[in-house]
């Protein structure tokens, strides 16, 4: 245990282009990519087929399905079909961060109370105007909560992609065992790397419930859980929940 | 890249493929089979003591939140296990099933109306023969929902170990990288894909049929 944090607070491994602040800033920067493309992609789409209930099957179909997907075999299979590089990394990590964005925006807007949109219709608002002035305001604490799961998602699977020669946080994992575990730079770089990977991701995850509190408004906040407390206990659905990543 | 597409190696290496095949079954099944019976009597703490609740949702919410490779990577930390211990993918997935069901389940026992608690309490039933009857059968169907969830992620998240050298088809999926073999790593990927979903499903089912008067609520309130 104490060689692993040696390695971690090493002033060695805190400079230059492979050492820690790099390896974060690598990973941030996979998973801003990653998560803002999937956002651009998913948010639209899930806001139209809540809006107009079209397409549901492709909301619960992508997010169940693609949860049995190893997210290594599609790496590695995106890789191997392409080229190694950043952008099969980003493609796949895109790929998992839409269903979970998807399910969470389609949910918000699906279950905005019906008498909130019938008044916006009531005020002589347009379908487009409805959507966005009403629905999205009151659907923002579940778009968020999906954000938050893709970059979770998108976080961990960055890691995995250290295996395919990409840079990050995982690095240190996969040198590391490269190294073997008997080596000085073996199990407790694993190690120091690993504790890098669960911290950034923690302090992820407060970050964004931060954002939530910032930006949702108290009144939604409070209706929205609520409601979603009593759909999971008279319905019980796989889709709304987060995967471990 | 080019990649390799040798079609004999898929007849030609059955054998391994099942063995690699049941190892992970092994790998992903037992854990969530584990995090299951210890999250019962941990959801019930929660949904029993304020104080219980405050302390296991947060905490399974935190390590929930640890990527996978990261927590495999740190259970030889934490247990003193080999670095190719089948436990570092094992333990990891226990405790995902178990941050993942003690909310369930500890949310369903509390949803349990309290004029049924109280009505089984006024013909007799003593409190653990009450929970084993009435609270945890009502409690079913979002235990199932969140087990659905935890097994399909399991079938996916034990292939992740392959990368620090523990077995399953997850060292089919690395093996095919490294060897450009592109029917090896497809192969491992549809057996993962096609076994999770089948679980999935038998779960769907098994929960259907061990709830049989949800099925008649609903029958009823229609015709309401």
């Amino acid at each position: 245990m104490n060689s692993a944090f040696a390695w971690l607070f090493d002033p060695e491994h805190w400079s230059g282009p492979t050492g820690f602040p790099a390896r974060i800033l690598e990973h941030l920067t996979y998973t801003g990519l990653a998560v803002l493309i999937a956002a651009a992609i998913a948010v639209p789409l899930g806001a139209v087929i809540g809006h107009t209930g079209r397409g549901t099957f492709l909301v619960a179909g992508l997010s169940n399905g693609l949860r049995a997907l190893p997210e290594l075999g599609l790496l590695t299979l995106l890789v191997l079909l392409t080229w190694v590089g950043l952008l099969p990394v980003v493609i796949s990590l895109v790929i998992l961060a839409i269903p979970p964005i998807l399910a969470g925006t389609y949910a918000g807007v699906r279950n905005v109370d019906r008498s909130a949109v019938d008044a916006a219709h009531g005020m002589g608002m347009r379908g487009p105007t409805v959507l966005t002035r009403v629905e999205l305001p009151n659907a923002l604490p579940l778009i968020i909560g999906g954000i938050r799961a893709a970059t979770l998602q998108v976080i961990a699977t960055a890691t995995i992609a250290a295996y395919v020669s990409l840079g990050g946080l995982g690095r240190f994992v996969i040198d590391g065992n490269n190294a073997g575990a008997g080596s000085p730079d073996g199990y407790p770089q694993m190690a120091a790397g690993a504790i890098a990977v669960a911290v950034l991701a923690l302090l992820m995850e407060g970050l964004l419930e931060l954002v939530e509190r910032v930006v949702v408004s108290p009144g939604v906040r409070n209706q929205t859980r609520a409601r979603r407390a009593v759909r999971l206990r008279r319905r019980p659905t796989t889709d709304l929940v987060e995967n471990p990543t | 890249m080019n990649i390799d597409w040798p079609w004999p190696w898929l007849p030609a290496n059955t054998d391994d493929i099942a063995e690699a095949t049941s190892e992970h079954l092994y790998l992903a099944l037992l854990p969530v089979l584990v995090g299951l019976l210890v999250s019962v009597p941990l959801g019930w703490a929660a949904s029993r003591w304020t104080v219980a609740r405050g302390i296991l949702v947060p905490l399974a919410g935190v390590l929930y939140t640890i990527p996978s490779l990261a927590l495999i990577t740190l259970v030889p930390l934490m247990l003193g296990t080999q670095i190719i211990d089948p436990l570092n993918v094992q333990v990891p997935l226990a405790i995902y099933t178990i941050a993942l069901l003690v909310r369930s389940v500890s949310d369903a026992l509390r949803a349990v109306p309290g004029e049924v608690t109280a009505a089984a309490t006024a013909v007799g039933y003593r409190p653990f023969h009450r929970f084993l009857t009435i609270e945890l059968p009502l409690a079913v169907p979002v235990i199932v929902a969140g087990l659905r969830v935890a097994v399909v992620s399991a079938m996916s998240l034990t292939a992740v170990g392959a990368l620090v050298g523990i077995g399953g088809l997850g060292r089919l999926i690395t093996e095919g990288f490294l060897r450009n073999n592109g029917v090896e790593l497809v192969a491992a990927i549809v057996l993962i894909v096609v076994i999770a979903l089948i679980i999935d499903a038998l779960l769907l089912l098994a929960g259907r049929v061990a709830t049989p008067w949800t099925r008649a609520q609903r029958g009823a309130g229609a015709t309401a």
